[in-house]
């Protein structure tokens, strides 16, 4: 038996909408698969790690906390996708916000008042698209590929921000921990619904973004140009559209979202520096645009189902004892179940028998006449 | 001299896998396509590998464990973007990612035990030999395969007429499909052969570099093999010089650790990452060279007609 594509004659509407919800559900099938040979019952499983983490309303905020991040980085990545330019060093562009955005709680603790906090965020996203300039410019001026650079560069970051906070910005009265001092409270990103739980401005921050980049894709001059860039370089060049123009646009763009991202978690969720600040929310983000199909209203929605994948992989890890990683098994397959079911937009899917391969070298040699 | 013959062995050990990945991954891009999951089939062949050794207390088990979990594992890839035709580069990523996720799984029981090494090929009368005997006759066995390797990919891919096939597929797929080459057939082969490569460099980390398993122990290794064909221009001996100099790099950074050099032991381990920037940049400022090198359908997606 095999699989033969046949083009559509145009993309299906049907598919287009359908696909995320019909991936969820394969992904579903395979981690029940999994958790059965794991030797745990499925729906035990699936109640604890999708259900019982969002069923009261301060958890609700923990799920908003996990989804900011992702959603600011991964509506900055969808724009970078859509003018097929790959910028996958995300992770390395959220620290660097983090660091840069510390600059102020760290080195200045004595600098109080409402200045702090905007000067914080906005350092952040000088800091992530500072960062995300070094792909672009070595992609512009030496033709280097981005994405091996930008990946490099995660690396590069994750070592400079321990060497950090293990040398020069450790706090000399923590005990010799690994981190900074803790910020001042002018420096903490304050939260939304302090009744009712711990999530903070990020959130808002996140929803803005993905609103302002869906008018940005939708309504304006540059969205289209990212599009025709994206799916024809040659037309784009025709209209006079710069390419090494959009890969610093788009590198820039998803960067200082990156950096934003990486602020806010510091100054919202942690209140300092760490050698550890992201479960590799960079990396997730790249999911979380792909299942919200490059379309910021989409990755809204994608955001919060991946942020649920982390908090239901710490639940199994406490109530089951199964690895957290499963969070990351369940993110990569669902990245996998949607980019399969996205190629039904463009094609359908025929099974054909075994005799099939026999048959078809006529076909075959008339197109090649 | 001992220092020399041992800090060489050291190279030739931390070459060796990045050399097995970035030949693999070699062929897959000759024939067309890229498969951005070098780092996670490498690190599900260092999980399978460990653990097939620990359970059976055989690393030779280990080591056929470790190609064939790479193998299965570049499987998916290969149906996804070849029968599926899904775009190669978040494919690929997606293969990565998945990786790093089972593998931390599937190894959190091995977190901390004891493994199994692959003995070190031992021939009387000449290993004994100073200094050459060590470096030609002492080593582990997966050192002897990655030359051979090599030097097989070599000529299959620019001797034989099946290797002529395959790189012509990797620079029009339509006219080689217009030919009657079976294309996607060949692209299946070099991506489980791609994987395989993956798995077994994999397995050289878990079963002789640090018999042990620790969680993303193939620490951007997968990647630097990708960086290491763009260096190489897709040609194999320059794969073996690029992943020798990688070797260097790495164990540079940590001999110099050692010593105390006082700079910052980060910095030093940033060195194979930021070398892996220049070297790209280096190599990609000529745009007509590398044009010229890069199979022409790298990385575009192939569905035949009918």
């Amino acid at each position: 038996m095999r699989l033969e594509l046949v083009k559509r004659p145009q993309r299906s509407m049907l598919f287009s909408a359908l696909s995320p919800f019909i991936a969820f559900v394969l992904t579903i099938i395979a981690g029940a698969i999994m958790f059965a040979l794991l030797g745990v019952n499925p729906l035990t499983a699936f109640r604890i790690y999708f259900i019982e983490p969002i069923s009261q309303v301060w958890q609700l905020h923990e799920l908003a906390i996990k989804a900011a991040p992702l959603i600011l980085i991964a509506v900055g990545l969808s724009v970078c996708y859509k003018a097929n330019i790959w910028n996958i060093g995300a992770e390395g562009q959220f620290i660097l916000g983090g660091i840069v955005g510390s600059i102020f709680p760290v080195l200045f603790p004595q600098f109080e008042g409402p200045l702090v906090l905007p000067l914080m965020l906005l350092f952040g996203m000088v800091g992530g698209a500072a960062y995300a300039a070094i792909p672009a410019l070595l992609k512009t001026r030496f033709n280097t590929n981005e994405i091996l650079t930008s990946l490099m560069l995660v690396y590069v970051a994750q070592l400079f921000l321990d060497w950090l906070v293990r040398g020069p910005w450790r706090d000399p009265q923590g005990h010799g921990f690994p981190q900074t001092i803790q910020f001042n409270d002018s420096a903490i990103l304050p939260e939304l619904l302090p009744e009712s739980g711990r999530a903070n401005w990020g959130f808002v921050f996140a929803l803005v973004a993905a609103m302002l980049i869906w008018i940005l894709m939708s309504r304006m001059l540059k969205g289209f140009e990212v599009r025709v860039l994206g799916s024809s370089p040659r037309a784009g060049r025709f209209a006079g559209f710069g390419l090494n123009r959009m890969v610093f646009f788009t590198f820039l763009l998803s960067g200082a979202l990156a950096g934003l991202a990486g602020i806010s978690e510091i100054s919202g969720a942690i209140g300092q520096l760490q050698p550890v600040i992201s479960p590799g929310y960079g990396f997730t983000a790249i999911i979380v645009a792909f299942l919200g199909r490059l379309n910021p209203l989409g990755i809204v929605a994608a955001g919060l189902v991946l942020a649920l994948t982390y908090l239901g992989g710490e639940a199994v890890q406490s109530a089951l004892g199964i690895s957290d990683k499963v969070a990351r098994v369940f993110q990569g397959m669902l990245l996998f179940f949607v980019l399969g079911c996205d190629t039904l937009i463009h094609y359908r899917i025929r099974l054909t028998g075994f005799s099939a391969p026999k048959l078809e070298a006529a076909p075959k040699l008339e197109g090649a006449r | 001299m001992d220092i020399t013959v041992n800090i060489l062995l050291t190279i030739a050990t931390a070459a060796t896998p990045l050399l097995i990945a970035a030949i693999g991954e070699l062929v897959v891009e000759r024939s067309g396509v890229l498969n951005l999951g070098v780092e996670g089939m490498m690190i599900m062949g260092a999980v399978g590998g460990f653990g097939a050794g620990y359970l059976t207390g055989s690393p030779w088990i280990g080591l056929l464990a470790a190609i064939t979990m790479g193998a299965v594992f570049s499987l998916l890839f290969a149906v996804m973007t070849l029968s599926l035709a899904t775009n190669q580069v978040a494919t690929g990523l997606s293969l990565t990612l998945l990786g790093l996720g089972l593998s931390g799984m599937m190894g959190a029981n091995f977190v901390g035990q004891p493994g199994e090494r692959l003995p070190n090929l031992d021939v009387p009368g000449l290993t004994a030999i100073p200094v050459v005997g060590r470096l030609l006759f002492g080593q582990d066995p997966i050192f002897y395969i990655s030359i051979a390797l090599t030097a097989a990919v070599m000529w299959f891919l620019f001797k034989t007429r099946t290797g002529l096939t395959l790189r012509s597929i990797g620079d029009s797929h339509a006219s080689a499909h217009a030919l009657g080459i079976h294309v996607i057939r060949y692209r299946y082969l070099s991506v489980i052969f791609g994987g395989a490569c993956a798995g077994l460099a994999g397995g050289h980390l878990s079963l002789v570099y640090t018999p042990q398993w620790v969680e993303n122990m193939t620490a951007g290794r997968g990647w630097i093999a990708l960086a290491l064909v763009v260096f190489a221009s897709w040609r194999p001996w320059r794969v073996l010089a690029g992943a020798y100099i990688f070797g260097a790099v790495w164990i540079g950074q940590l001999h110099a650790q050692a010593f105390g050099i006082p700079v910052p032991s980060q910095l030093l381990s940033s060195l194979p990452y930021l070398a892996t920037v220049v070297v790209l940049v280096l190599i990609s400022r000529n745009k007509r060279l590398t044009m010229m090198n890069t199979p022409a359908s790298l990385g575009q997606p192939f569905v035949p007609d009918r």
